[in-house]
C-alpha cells in the first residue's frame, strides 16, 4: 500500500517535471517578449506577486491575495444562498413525485443555460454589477445541488420514513433527524459539483463586470498581454479550486454512512 | 452663425428658462420642492417634456456653490482617449477642485453604459455618439445624458494584420473581418465611411464586430480580425507586438474629428450642479494641460501604471508624442496624431446623428439640431473654459472639412442633403 503510494508520487513528480522541461524548451526557443513565456518567467512573476499579495494601489490595482479574496467572497455569498435554496427545493421535489414531475421540464430548460447568459438581464433589472456577478454564481451553483438533493431524498429507504411516521415525529424533526442525514451524501456530492462550476463561472463573470476579483485580474493582465501574470493566475485559480473541492470532499467523508 | 446671434440666443433662452421656472414652479425654492415631491427623474422628464431645460443652465452660475458630493466614481476604458479623465486623478486635477474622485476601469463600453445608467459611477468616459444614442434610447434604455466636453480629437487609426501589408486602398478590403469598439462609436462610423467611399458596403462586403478595445490586439494576433479602427494604444501596441501595421490615422479621414467624451446623466447634472461643474472644471483643466505637447511624456508616465492603462510607457509615448514606428518600417512624426480639445461642437453631434440614420441605427425621424443642443452642452463648455481663462470658440455649430470622400464639407444646416448624397446607405 505504502509502496504503491510512493510509486504514484514518483511518477506524478516525473510527469510534472517533464512537462515543465518541455514547456521551458518550447518557450525558450523564442526571442524574449515573443510567444508563450516559459515556467522560469512565470515563476519570477509569481515570486514578485507573492512577495506582496495584499498591496492596494487603488481600485484598479490590487495584490493577487486581495483579488482572490474578493472572488472567494463573491463565491461564498452566491454559493451559500444557492445551496440553501437548492437544498430546500430539492427536499420538496424529492418528497413529492408529482411536484418533481411537474417542475422537472422547467429545470431541464433552465439547467443548460450558461450562467453568464443571465448577466445582461441581471444588470438591467438589479442595476448593480457586483450583485449581478453574485447572482451569476447563484445560478451556476443552483442546479447540481437541486438535482442531487431531489435524487438523494427520493431514494431514501422507505423504512426510515416509515419509522419516522410511526414515531409520529414532527415535520421539522423528520426533516432534520431523518431526511437530511439520510440524503446527506447525495447533497454534499451536489454541493461539490456546484462549487466547482461556480468557481469556473466566476472568472468569466468578473471579466465582464470589472472591479476587483481574479477574473478581472486576468482580463487586466490580458489587456497588457502580460501572459506570465495570466498563467500565474490560471495556476492560482486551479489551486484554489482544488482546495475548495478538498474541503467538501472531507465533509462528504464525514457524512458518509453504510446502510 | 454669427457670434452675436449665438450670444443673443443664449441670453434669450436663459431669460426664458428663468421665467418658466418662476412661473411654473415658484422660483428656485419651488423647483427644489417640486423635485423633492415627485423625484428628480420625474421632475426632469416633466420639465423637459414641456420646456428644453438644459443642464447647461446649471453650468451658467458664476460661482459654484458648495459641493453636493465630494467622493466620486468616474468610469473609464483604458485607452489614451481618456487621458484627461484618467490623469486628473494621479496628477491632482480633481483634488484641485476639492473633489475626491476615483477613476474606475471598466472592461467594455456596454459595461460603461450599464454602470453609468445604474448609478455605480457618477460621471463617465464615453464615446461621443453614446450619450446621443442613450438619450434617444437607441441600443439602450432611454436615459437623458449630457456631454459637456470632449476628451480628445483624432487619435484613432485603422490597423491591419501584417499579412495585409500589400493593401493600398480600402477597395481591397472586401471580405475583411473588422473590429470596432462599440456600435455607437466614431470608430464604427468612420470605418463605415472609409469603406463606403471606396465602394465597399460595410454591411455586405465585410464583417464589422464590436470588440472591447483591450481585446483587439489579442484578436488580431489570433487572426480573428483582419484589422480594426480602434483607439490607441491598441494600434501602436499591435505594431509593438509586430502583429499589425498602421494603415491610416483617423485624422486623415476627418481632421479634428471628435472621439471620446466626458458625460453624465442629465439627472446628475441637475441634482448636483456644483459637483458637475467642479468635475467639468477639473477635466477642462487637465485637457488644457494635456494639450501642451511638452507635457506628453510626463502624462504617458502618469497613466501607464496598472491602476490606469496598464501599458508599456514606450507605447504610450509613441502615441502621445506622435513620433512612432508605423509597422511598415518607417518612423513617422505626426504631432497632431492625437490632440485634446474639449469643445463639443453641436455640428459634430449632427454629423454623428446623420451616420446613425445612414446605417439604420436610428430609424425614426428626429430633429438633429434639438438633440445636439440637449446633449452636447457647447454653451456650458464655453463658459467654463472662459471662466478658466481658456480660449473657446464663439460658435457652437460650424462646417466640418473631411480629408477623404466625395463630399468633403459637412454643412450641418443641410444635414438631410448630406445624408442623401451617399451612394451606400441604409435609409
Amino acid at each position: 500500500m505504502r509502496r504503491d503510494r510512493l510509486r504514484v508520487i514518483a511518477v506524478s513528480a516525473l510527469l510534472g517535471l517533464a512537462a515543465l522541461v518541455v514547456w521551458q524548451a518550447f518557450a525558450g526557443g523564442q526571442p524574449a517578449g515573443r510567444g508563450v513565456p516559459g515556467p522560469l518567467a512565470v515563476a519570477a512573476t509569481a515570486g514578485h506577486m507573492l512577495a506582496n499579495p495584499f498591496y492596494n494601489n487603488g481600485p484598479n490595482d490590487k495584490g493577487i491575495g486581495l483579488q482572490l479574496a474578493a472572488s472567494l467572497a463573491r463565491l461564498g455569498v452566491g454559493w451559500t444562498v444557492a445551496s440553501v435554496v437548492a437544498i430546500m427545493g430539492g427536499v420538496a421535489l424529492g418528497l413529492s413525485p408529482t411536484l418533481y414531475r411537474a417542475v422537472n421540464p422547467y429545470v431541464q430548460v433552465l439547467k443548460p443555460v450558461s450562467p453568464l447568459a443571465w448577466m445582461p438581464l441581471f444588470l438591467y433589472t438589479i442595476k448593480d454589477s457586483s450583485q449581478s456577478a453574485i447572482l451569476v454564481i447563484f445560478m451556476s451553483s443552483l442546479w447540481p445541488t437541486l438535482a442531487n438533493t431531489a435524487f438523494g431524498v427520493a431514494t431514501i429507504r422507505r423504512d426510515y420514513l416509515n419509522v419516522a411516521a410511526i414515531l409520529q415525529l414532527s415535520w421539522w424533526r423528520r426533516l432534520v433527524t431523518v431526511i437530511l442525514p439520510a440524503a446527506a451524501p447525495a447533497i454534499v456530492a451536489g454541493l461539490r459539483i456546484s462549487i466547482g462550476s461556480a468557481w469556473v463561472a466566476i472568472v468569466a463573470a468578473e471579466m465582464l463586470i470589472g472591479g476587483t476579483g481574479i477574473g478581472y485580474f486576468v482580463w487586466n493582465e490580458w489587456n497588457n498581454l502580460a501572459l506570465t501574470s495570466v498563467i500565474f493566475a490560471i495556476l492560482a485559480i486551479g489551486l484554489i479550486g482544488v482546495l475548495l473541492d478538498a474541503g467538501l470532499s472531507r465533509l462528504s467523508r464525514r457524512l458518509a454512512y453504510t446502510e | 452663425m454669427s457670434q452675436d446671434g449665438d450670444d443673443a440666443r443664449t441670453l434669450l433662452s436663459a431669460a426664458a428658462e428663468q421665467a418658466v421656472e418662476l412661473a411654473v414652479l415658484g422660483g428656485r425654492h419651488g423647483r427644489r420642492q417640486f423635485i423633492q415631491s415627485v423625484g428628480a427623474a420625474t421632475a426632469g422628464a416633466a420639465l423637459a417634456s414641456v420646456f428644453p431645460m438644459a443642464a447647461a443652465r446649471a453650468l451658467a452660475q458664476d460661482r459654484p456653490g458648495p459641493l453636493e458630493k465630494r467622493d466620486l466614481k468616474i468610469g473609464f476604458i483604458p485607452i489614451t482617449c481618456a487621458t484627461p479623465i484618467i490623469m486628473a486623478e494621479p496628477m491632482g486635477f480633481y483634488k484641485k477642485q476639492g473633489l475626491s474622485a476615483q477613476v474606475l476601469k471598466a472592461s467594455s463600453w456596454a459595461m460603461i453604459r450599464d454602470i453609468s445608467i445604474n448609478g455605480e459611477t457618477d460621471a463617465t468616459h464615453m464615446l461621443s455618439p453614446m450619450p446621443l444614442a442613450i438619450s434617444l434610447g437607441v441600443g439602450s434604455q432611454s436615459v437623458p445624458y449630457v456631454m459637456p466636453a470632449l476628451e480628445n480629437v483624432n487619435g484613432q487609426a485603422i490597423t491591419l494584420h501584417v499579412k495585409h501589408k500589400g493593401v493600398k486602398s480600402a477597395a481591397e478590403m472586401k471580405g475583411f473581418k473588422f473590429g470596432v469598439p462599440f456600435d455607437y462609436s466614431m470608430h464604427n462610423f468612420l470605418l463605415r465611411y472609409v469603406l463606403a467611399e471606396a465602394g465597399v458596403d460595410p454591411d455586405r462586403d465585410v464583417q464589422i464586430r464590436a470588440v472591447p478595445p483591450p481585446e483587439m490586439v489579442a484578436n488580431l494576433r489570433a487572426g480573428n480580425l483582419d484589422g480594426y479602427l480602434a483607439p490607441d494604444p491598441f494600434n501602436q501596441r499591435a505594431v509593438f507586438e509586430e502583429v499589425g501595421f498602421i494603415y491610416m490615422l483617423s485624422k486623415d479621414i476627418w481632421p479634428g474629428h471628435p472621439c471620446c467624451a466626458f458625460a453624465a446623466k442629465r439627472e446628475f447634472a441637475e441634482k448636483m450642479p456644483n459637483t458637475f461643474k467642479a468635475i467639468l472644471f477639473a477635466i477642462l483643466d487637465a485637457t488644457q494641460y494635456a494639450r501642451d505637447r511638452s507635457h506628453r511624456k510626463e502624462i504617458a508616465a502618469a497613466i501607464a501604471p496598472r491602476n490606469f492603462l496598464n501599458q508599456p510607457v514606450e507605447v504610450l509615448e509613441q502615441v502621445l508624442t506622435g513620433v512612432f514606428p508605423d509597422g511598415l518600417g518607417t518612423t513617422r512624426n505626426v504631432p497632431d496624431r492625437i490632440d485634446f480639445d474639449p469643445f463639443p461642437y453641436q455640428s459634430m453631434a449632427i454629423w454623428i446623428l446623420t451616420q446613425m440614420k445612414r446605417w439604420g441605427y436610428l430609424k425614426a425621424d428626429v430633429n438633429y439640431r434639438k438633440i445636439a443642443e440637449e446633449v452636447f452642452l457647447a454653451a456650458g463648455c464655453r463658459e467654463a473654459m472662459r471662466a478658466l481663462g481658456q480660449k473657446a470658440p464663439d460658435s457652437s455649430v460650424v462646417k466640418h472639412s473631411f480629408a477623404l470622400g466625395k463630399t468633403r464639407v459637412f454643412d450641418p444646416d443641410r444635414a438631410e442633403d448630406y445624408l442623401k448624397s451617399f451612394a451606400i446607405s441604409r435609409t
